[in-house]
């Protein structure tokens, strides 16, 4: 290995390392808010690269349906829970959210041409399809088992996972996609060529986790998923609703997932069920954490990009094995730091 | 009997099963055995043991390759040759590899706690996954073929209808080894993980030795499993073993009723049928091929698990006329005692105790003893920090500062278990017993030191004659304590008096010398709290020496032989009770001071 070779693979890594570092984050922040290890994280990423690659190749991404059957179903199941407890005036936002945005979204579709539109367009309409289903999903599997232990939530979250893998796989085909770059230029830095889209997705990320620590640090929202992580029952006291900490976090997830398949598609073909492998690296990344710490978190998860780049330049064989298995040793060094109490069932 | 005659009705179902169904449903019921064996591994490892894992196809991919591997490699290497050739070699040869396999993941993963665990599995899942496809020997992703039949006597298990008698037979073996096992003191410390860690070590169970059991056990049942699938199949690839399938083999163990051994069967039939089911029509309805039953698995499982966390199993007993519960009172030969400490020889003794939380001082400069054949009560306002002192003698907790001698012994710095060991046995403040055992298995709990016998013999029932004196012990404690009428009853029935009137059953199951009851008294009514003191003095008078806390001034007042009081996690007074009831700092702290 030359110096050259290194430094390309050095981009190579902290290339994916940064989309590593944004899904870990998100994981941190649903872990820390309701405890759900979010295993379907990598399906956001899919749905996100698929779905703007359905606009450009001209067809109707099957999340505009899944957006429509979710939002009926959760519109279904909470305007029955409005009217048996009478509190009537939730139901115009119940309609709203769950049945009259998705039919918006609908004709957005249908009666605009997404094909046609510029790229930030596109991108927008896709985030505007992918990203309720976070918290919709919310609504459907995780809240009527909220207070479950953190094993029942991880074993619904493995749930969702497949029934969401499956979906991807009826609505995408078993073919991948990838979408045009958001910048054709490159440029010599020395010995490397930096492409425009490793910019882009350095410097998107770099900008989301700045603006996350923004919202966390001075929104009044932000202020209260803070407050539901470290203490769920003193935040409900303060009035701080756990569902909508629940929900919040999940769009919050959705969005980090749906944009990071976005940024990632010019770079690398997306299938059906690419995120998962993709999402769990980011889980390698939010363990080094210890699924509490934002910044390790992020460091581990670019350590992560790194080692697969140079892993799959020596084995390229056996990169996943690599990957995986550096999990371990972390995990056990986690759980000898961290003091463990019984978890009274 | 109703059970019986239900059982053998099963028998004979599975026995007729393959001479009057079809070639098709012969091959399905061979999948749902082989499935059904991993299933109950899990059931197990997670639905009793409480730990979760995702990998379990991992550990059928070894049992298969390995056998595939041994059994058509053409030039072993010469310290593998004794494995080739032969299928029940390559079945030594993989329960040999998951074993070691198993053991060094056991020893690495088994000791994350909580959600690290399952996380963990997910990664080895995946990696032994990707591992068996890369590796050129086992033929990558393609796989091997030509793997042989097995033969058995000499007769040739070709025909499905046939190797399914063999897959059943192990189901069935596998499912009177685990019942055996949870049957047992083995198995009363197995079931003891899944919320009840803390209480098991302090009654002398090891606890990370009972999760490595589990885990070997399962891993063992899912070799077999891979072992079978080889020999039927003839050909391996990796698919099989992949994260997909682990993850399905827990929805199995899930649906059926994760705590049930039935429930793997039932999880297992009722997965694969509809899998197959799901796999004729979805493509069809759909207009599209692929793997789309996933999307009813998942589903299904966020359904089960919001509506019917136990699985399918505990809801079909209840259409069963089944619930007959065991009535006779075990009978058995006592066990052998420890010697009892002479009257008066200091047990116990704390010599400047000192226990910090942080900044907090919640025990500062304690110093107590307490003598064989007397009651200790250690008394004080809420706060005071008598169960903090408590965990620090028994080991629950260690004291930060300080020394504890039990029996001339230092045991600072030992764990509970090790405590337990010599002689000590305590209550907990908030109750800790498993409420889904019997009272009776609950106080035989406490007799997990007094017994010797391992896994194996329980597995086997080998160790029926030590089971029936220990039960007979525990029953001996249960009836000494009054709880007579309600030995069989689960525990989680019994009111808070009751349960807390156990927790000294199972103590004293221990046959200790020095018992810690932390507030005995709670929750109970006036004669019981009668019955409670005369028991305890028998014990005083039997020699026993009893460290008390109560909050009860006349029961204390009534039994103690001497009273140390505490507050602010200092001793303020020690003493005879009348001596300390008219201590002038210790009415100031109970009824505050009077300027």
């Amino acid at each position: 290995m030359d110096l050259q070779i290194a430094l390309l693979l050095g981009q190579d890594g902290i290339t994916n390392g940064a989309i590593y570092a944004l899904l870990s984050l998100a994981l941190v922040l649903v872990f820390a808010v309701t405890r759900v290890i979010f295993i379907p994280q990598g399906e956001f990423v899919a749905f996100g690269a698929l779905t703007l690659a359905s606009f450009q190749a001209g067809k109707t991404p099957g999340t505009l349906w899944l957006l429509i059957g979710a939002g009926v179903v959760v519109a279904l199941i909470d305007l029955t829970l409005a009217v048996r407890s009478g509190m009537a005036r939730k139901i115009p936002r119940i309609v709203g959210w769950n049945l009259i945005y998705p039919a918006a979204a609908a004709a957005a579709v249908f009666l605009l041409k997404p094909s046609e539109f510029p790229l930030l367009l596109q991108i927008v309409l896709a985030l505007a399809l992918v990203v309720p289903l976070g918290p919709m999903i919310y609504r459907l599997a995780f809240q009527p088992v909220a207070e479950a232990s953190v094993l029942v939530l991880l074993i619904v979250s493995v749930a969702v996972h497949l029934a969401l893998v499956g979906l991807g796989l009826l609505f995408f085909g078993a073919e991948g996609s990838r979408t045009p770059a958001f910048s054709e230029v490159s440029f010599d830095l020395g010995l490397v060529r930096v492409t425009g889209q490793t910019l882009w997705v350095m410097g998107a990320s770099l900008l989301q986790i700045v603006v996350l620590a923004l919202f966390f640090e001075r929104t009044i929202y932000g202020k209260a998923l803070r407050a539901t992580a470290m203490n769920r029952t003193g935040a409900r006291l303060m009035g701080i609703s756990t569902v909508m900490a629940g929900k919040l976090s999940f769009l919050l997830a959705a969005l980090i997932g749906a944009f990071s398949g976005i940024l990632i598609a010019p770079i690398t073909t997306v299938y059906y069920d690419t995120g998962f492998l993709i999402g769990l690296k980011g889980f390698v990344g939010a363990i080094v954490g210890g699924l509490a710490s934002y910044p390790i978190a992020a460091a581990g998860a670019v350590l992560v990009g790194l080692l697969e780049a140079f892993s799959s330049f020596w084995a390229s064989a056996f990169k996943e094995v690599i990957v995986f298995t550096l999990i371990i040793p972390v995990l056990v060094w986690r759980s000898l730091t961290t003091r463990h109490v019984e978890e009274d069932e | 009997m109703a059970a019986r005659l239900l059982f053998g009705g099963f028998l004979c179902l599975v026995l007729l099963a393959p001479q009057v169904a079809s070639e098709f449903h012969v091959t399905l019921l061979n999948y749902i055995g082989l499935y059904a064996i991993v299933a109950l591994g899990l059931v197990l490892l997670t639905g009793v043991g409480g730990l979760t894992s995702f990998g379990q196809a991992a550990f059928v991919g070894l049992g298969a390759y390995t056998t595939g591997y041994l059994s058509t490699a053409e030039n072993l290497p010469p310290w593998l040759a004794v494995f080739g050739g032969s299928p029940w070699m390559g079945l030594l040869a993989g329960l040999l590899l998951t074993a070691a396999v198993a053991f060094v993941l056991g020893l690495l993963t088994l000791r994350l706690s909580g959600h690290y665990l399952p996380l963990g599995t997910i990664a080895w899942g995946i990696s032994l996954y990707f591992l068996f496809g890369n590796l050129e020997f086992l033929g990558g992703h393609t796989g091997m073929s030509g793997i042989p039949a097995l033969s058995l006597f000499g007769v040739e298990l070709r025909d499905g209808r046939i190797y399914y008698y063999a897959i059943w037979a192990v189901l069935l073996g596998a499912v009177w080894l685990t019942r055996n096992l949870l049957d047992s003191r083995e198995g009363r410390a197995i079931r003891a993980l899944k919320g009840g860690v803390v209480m098991a070590e302090a009654m002398g169970v090891d606890t990370a030795r009972s999760k490595v059991v589990i885990f070997l056990v399962a891993a063992l049942f899912a070799s077999i499993s891979g072992w079978l699938y080889a020999h039927l199949q003839r050909f391996v690839n990796p698919t099989p073993f992949g994260l997909a399938i682990g993850i399905e083999y827990l929805f199995m163990a899930v649906v059926g009723g994760a705590a049930h051994v039935w429930g793997a069967l039932i999880g297992a039939g009722l997965i694969t049928i509809l899998k197959q089911w799901l796999q004729d029509w979805l493509p069809k309805l759909l207009g599209a091929s692929g793997n789309f039953e996933v999307i009813f698995f998942g589903v299904m499982m966020i359904f089960v698990l919001q509506r019917a966390r136990d699985g399918l199993w505990p809801i079909l007993t209840r259409l069963m006329p089944l619930r007959q519960v065991q009535r006779a009172v075990p009978q058995g030969a006592a066990l052998p005692k420890k010697p009892v400490p002479a009257a008066g020889q200091v047990l116990l003794e704390a010599r400047n105790v000192v226990k910090r939380f942080g900044g907090l001082v919640a025990n500062n400069n304690m110093n107590l003893t307490v003598k064989a054949g007397e009651v200790m009560a250690l008394i004080g306002p809420n706060g005071a920090g008598k169960s903090t002192m408590f965990n620090c003698i028994s080991g629950v907790d260690s004291a930060t500062e300080g020394e504890v001698l039990f029996c001339g012994q230092a045991v600072t710095g030992l764990n509970s278990r090790q405590i337990a060991r010599l002689g000590m046995s305590r209550t907990f403040q908030h109750v800790r017993l498993l409420p889904t055992m019997t009272v009776l298995e609950n106080v035989a709990i406490g007799g997990h030191l007094r017994g010797s016998k391992g896994v194996l013999p329980a597995m086997l029932h080998l160790e029926r004659a030590e089971e029936l004196r220990l039960l007979a012990e525990a029953a001996r404690q249960v009836e000494r304590v009054g709880l007579k009428d309600s030995m069989f009853e689960l525990a989680g029935s019994l009111a808070l008096g009751q349960q807390r009137t156990l927790e000294i059953a199972r103590a004293l199951c221990a046959d200790p010398c020095l018992l810690l009851l932390d507030e005995p008294a709670a929750g109970l009514r006036y004669m019981e709290k009668q019955a409670l003191a005369d028991l305890l003095r028998k014990l005083r008078g039997e020699g026993m020496g009893i460290l008390l806390v109560e909050h009860d001034m006349d029961f204390v007042m009534g039994l103690a032989d001497r009273v140390v009081v505490m507050e602010f996690g200092e001793k303020i007074a020690e003493g005879l009770p009348e001596e300390v009831q008219r201590d002038p700092a210790v009415l100031e702290a109970y009824l505050g001071g009077v300027d």
